[in-house]
């Protein structure tokens, strides 16, 4: 009697090929004969996570972080480093071995980026509104300064990482075989969010957003899961800091930089704050504005930024909004 | 006489130069239902904030159940028993009504470090939410609505479903009936006199028929201090309170 019907909506029907599709891209790219497609859906996907790590925290918990190519940039680094040690054949500090074994550099990036993300969120959770975006960005912006001056690891002019790493069974020299990991990836991800949001401690983040106060009141103190939340964050976007390292096989200061950090923001907002798919979407039509608006034109920022902003004005929760038929319940918590 | 459940003593508040609370002393006894009246601004929901720890005092004490509360940290509070309404209504305005209740069940059930499993369709929290709601007379049509939709009556009824979640031993209202209907001010007349002696209940409000009403003891705060304590029929006679509160209510 009072339990609502629920049926799959139409939403979850359009996955399954949609996914089919991602994955046959590479063959399709090949018989089209535009094999760079491949390495451009690799970077929609790579930023597609990061964009997602950061909804978790924008989008559901309401934190307004400005510094997330902080821990883009701790991910992309801890692959360039430990890179760079293993081909040196000079342990880290003396005591940790460079490696180029993927599992082993994904694994390391997320807990650099885990680490960085509980020090600077254990510190800018005390703030709120407009004083936690300041101290986040401040925060970024200085470990972009440390990265810089670090000339170990090349300073100002990044680092390259001319060996691909290395995944059991993967060759990942193989574009193709790269993007389907990043893929798989992505999905993996989506699927830890998807259920996260939805569990016990989804709900409290969710409430955090809406009001802390009634949360106090519930017997509830927001800042350990908001923490956790900012920790998962700053996990997802070392991740894929990681896969760009590899992709790119360069990382510099340019990763941390804070229009990095906008750039994650704008694929958030753009493709719909607080939805699970919104900030795949949100990363799908950035870059793939970005490099096509970049073949035609050299000012395409020009072009860019009024479209981002007709987006803003015209479609409230961006392209998810759009996506959804008109009259749909459109619940940001989704 | 048994000692009471909630002990304020020598309470201190002062916002710049305004004391918001001045000296405030105040017990409330186990299983009463102790009224608070007084002006507007004589520092009610200043009070029940340090109470409930939102606001830090500037000076005094609180005892709840015989233990030094005074600079527990306020969700501590909530597991202790002390649970609250807003004057002004703090609801999750996005989650369904039933979703809000929920949440406030799931703070019960310890920790909510649980990740996996979906919190929306869990019958641990649902069930007893449904039961809280009814308790608290929010109309099973509109439990499925966001609480952003809901009528004022039906959010401060939701409020309330939200406090008697906790379990509390004090249940601390700050002017339930505010912004209520007639009809819908006697039906929470009503559901407060069903709560009446399951909790010891601490009831801001300016509605004086539900005060007389419900209340076994009536304390009355002007400019921050307890201007007198007793049984209702107690104050109603007090000149000082006449002077100070009841008449000028009266005359406007
Ligand atoms: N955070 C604050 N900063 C400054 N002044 C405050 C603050 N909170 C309350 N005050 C002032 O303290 C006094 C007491 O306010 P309070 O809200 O406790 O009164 P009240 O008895 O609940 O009144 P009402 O019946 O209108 O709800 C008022 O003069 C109010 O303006
Ligand atoms: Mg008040």
């Amino acid at each position: 009697m009072f339990r609502r019907a629920r049926r799959p909506s139409p939403g979850w029907l359009v996955l399954p090929p949609l996914l089919a599709l991602a994955i046959a891209l590479p063959w399709a790219a090949e018989a089209l004969g535009t094999p760079a497609s491949t390495g451009l859906a690799t970077r929609m996907a790579i930023y597609a996570i990061a964009a997602s790590a950061l909804n978790l925290v924008l989008g559901y918990g309401g934190m307004v972080s400005f510094g997330h190519a902080a821990f883009f940039g701790l991910g992309g680094y801890t692959v360039g480093i430990l890179y760079a040690h293993w081909s040196w054949q000079e342990p880290l500090w003396g005591f940790i071995p460079g490696t180029t074994s993927l599992p082993v550099t994904l694994l390391a990036a997320m807990a650099v980026g885990g680490a960085g993300a509980a020090l600077i969120g254990a510190l800018s959770l005390r703030t709120r509104g407009v004083q936690f975006i300041m101290i986040t960005l401040a925060f970024a912006q200085m470990l972009f300064f440390l990265f810089v001056s670090l000339k170990a690891y090349g300073g100002d002019d990044g680092l390259s990482v001319r060996r691909q790493g290395e995944f059991p069974g993967l060759n990942l020299r193989d574009a193709a075989q790269l993007y389907w990991l990043c893929l798989s990836l992505l999905v993996a991800w989506l699927l830890l969010l998807w259920r996260v949001t939805r569990s016990r401690f989804g709900q409290v983040l969710s409430g955090a957003r809406q009001s802390e106060r009634r949360l106090q009141a519930l017997g509830i103190a927001p800042y350990p899961y908001k923490l956790a939340a900012f920790i998962l964050s700053g996990m997802g976007a070392a991740l894929a800091g990681a896969l760009m390292a590899n992709y790119a096989r360069f990382v510099s200061p340019d990763m941390l930089a804070w229009t990095k950090s906008g750039e994650l923001m704008i694929m958030v907002i753009l493709g719909g704050v607080g939805t699970l798919m919104g900030p795949v979407l949100g990363a799908i039509a950035l870059v793939g504005l970005e490099y096509w608006l970049a073949a035609l034109t050299e000012h395409w920022q020009f072009v860019l930024g009024p479209l981002l902003i007709a987006v803003v004005l015209f479609a409230r929760g961006g392209l998810m909004a759009l996506l959804r038929r008109p009259g749909a319940p459109g619940r940001a918590q989704a | 006489m048994t000692a009471p459940l909630l002990l304020v003593e020598g309470l201190h508040k002062r916002f710049g130069g305004l004391r918001a609370t001045d000296d405030l002393s105040l017990a409330v006894r186990m299983g009463e239902l102790h009224a608070l009246i007084g002006p507007n601004g004589a520092g009610k929901s200043t009070a029940i904030g340090q109470i409930t720890g939102e606001i830090r005092p500037d000076a005094g004490r609180i005892l709840f159940a015989g233990r030094d509360i005074t600079r527990l940290p306020p969700a501590r509070r909530v597991r202790r028993g002390l649970s609250r309404t807003f004057q002004i209504v703090q609801l999750l305005d996005e989650a369904t009504t039933l979703e809000n209740v929920a949440l406030a069940v799931q703070a019960q059930q310890g920790h909510s470090f649980r990740f996996w499993r979906d919190a929306r369709r869990d019958e641990r929290l649902r069930q007893p939410a449904r039961l809280l709601l009814l308790q608290a007379g929010v109309e099973p049509a509109l439990w499925e609505r966001p609480a952003g939709d809901l009528s004022a009556g039906a959010r401060k009824q939701l409020e309330l479903a939200l406090a008697l979640a906790a379990a509390p031993r004090l249940l601390l209202l700050d002017e339930p009936m505010a912004g209520l209907g007639p009809s819908e001010s006697r039906a929470m007349t009503e559901t407060l006199r069903g709560l009446k002696g399951r909790m010891a209940i601490l009831l801001v409000e300016h509605d004086m028929e539900a005060v007389f009403a419900l209340a076994d003891r009536v304390s009355v705060l002007v400019d921050g201090r307890c201007l007198a304590s007793g049984p209702p029929e107690e104050i109603r006679a007090d000149p000082a309170v006449r002077a100070a509160y009841l008449t000028e209510d009266e005359e406007g």
